[in-house]
């Protein structure tokens, strides 16, 4: 499974240690309301409204350099927004992976 | 250059505004985290580039395009590559950046909207000039008291020397105080080159050009080796 690193957000940040503060910042703030969000969708199966929270997900997973687990969240959405779940298994284990990794900063 | 950005996630937003301080001169007018705001905004202000993301709830970026009245440049960026082709339906939209956007990415981008904003300056210039100053390019400079009428076909050259500028015509010369710079942004296209830091030669004057340097009237005058491949350009080589 790939792995979340900070390779994009330390080369975009440079020296800027504000800038990269406020990026993580701003993906802790809005990683878990986004996740809850993408649930409930799920659970009240309004499929294309979840599709449009693994849309701002998906961004999040590319921040994070995971390029193969990126190319499933977009076929996923994809699936979704056809109202089909495939490929939910393997974007709801990318979701718990970068959920534990943003928590760890 | 007056920007906005228009994106709905606040950390595409974050990072755009990063580039833009950190990488451009640009001046960043104001973000929206939707199109309707931002199409407010555009009602009272105007700008010459928007950073927009296409997907967006509600009023997505394409929609936000056909909305607008003015031609401003647009920088469409978006993470669905598939996008792309429906940009090019677009006259105004220069470039597409794909989430996440790298800095060399950025670079380009700039480089282009540099490229384009030249070009439009330049159009905009041949448009505005009279068709009695290409016929016959003449201006006036201040001398003491006096503005003295200056036919452009008679200037050899212009030298710049600290905070004056010095003009050399056939039968006169003169003195002025002025910049380079400013002086050239006010000369016909195409009559004039900038061979040296210092030296702005006509050149229709060129009597013959020998490795760095170009003989004008009496004068030898400095061909800087940067230049000078430009220069060979805007002559008529048999």
């Amino acid at each position: 499974m790939e792995e979340p690193n900070l390779n994009y957000i330390l080369k975009l940040s440079a020296k800027s240690v504000t800038f990269k503060e406020k990026i993580i910042g701003i993906i802790k703030n809005e990683l878990p309301v986004e996740a809850d969000a993408y649930y409930r969708c799920l659970r009240f199966n309004k499929i294309k409204e979840a599709s449009e929270c693994v849309h701002k997900i998906k961004h999040k997973i590319s921040i994070y350099g995971m390029e193969n687990s990126f190319y499933i969240a977009q076929e996923y959405e994809n699936n979704l927004r056809e109202g089909n779940l495939a490929l939910q298994k393997e974007f709801e284990e990318t979701l718990f992976i970068i959920r534990n990794f943003t928590n760890q900063l | 250059m007056k920007c906005i950005i228009i994106d709905d996630e606040l950390m595409s937003r974050a990072i755009i505004t990063e580039l833009i301080t950190t990488r451009t001169t640009f001046t960043l007018a104001a973000e929206f985290d939707s199109a309707i705001q931002a199409i407010k905004y555009l009602n009272k202000k105007k700008v010459d580039l928007i950073f927009l993301d296409i997907h967006m709830p509600d009023f997505n970026g394409f929609d936000f395009i056909d909305t607008l009245k003015d031609k401003v440049n647009i920088v469409l960026v978006t993470s669905d590559k598939e996008f792309a082709i429906n940009a090019f339906e677009y006259h105004n939209v220069v470039d597409y950046l794909v989430k996440p956007i790298t800095k060399e990415r950025f670079d380009k981008t700039i480089q282009k909207i540099a490229i384009l904003n030249n070009a439009i300056v330049t159009t905009k210039k041949l448009t505005q000039e009279k068709i009695s100053d290409i016929v016959e390019p003449s201006f006036y400079i201040n001398i003491g008291k006096r503005l003295i009428k200056i036919d452009a076909n008679s200037i050899l050259y212009f030298q710049a020397k600290g905070d004056y500028v010095a003009i050399k015509t056939e039968n006169n010369n003169y003195t002025v105080h002025n910049s380079l710079k400013k002086i050239e942004s006010k000369l016909p296209i195409g009559m004039f080159f900038k061979s040296h830091r210092s030296y702005m030669i006509n050149i229709n004057k060129i009597i013959d050009i020998e490795e760095n340097t170009v003989l004008i009237g009496k004068d030898v005058l400095p061909v800087s080796r940067r230049n000078r491949p430009e220069l060979m350009k805007n002559l008529k080589l048999l």
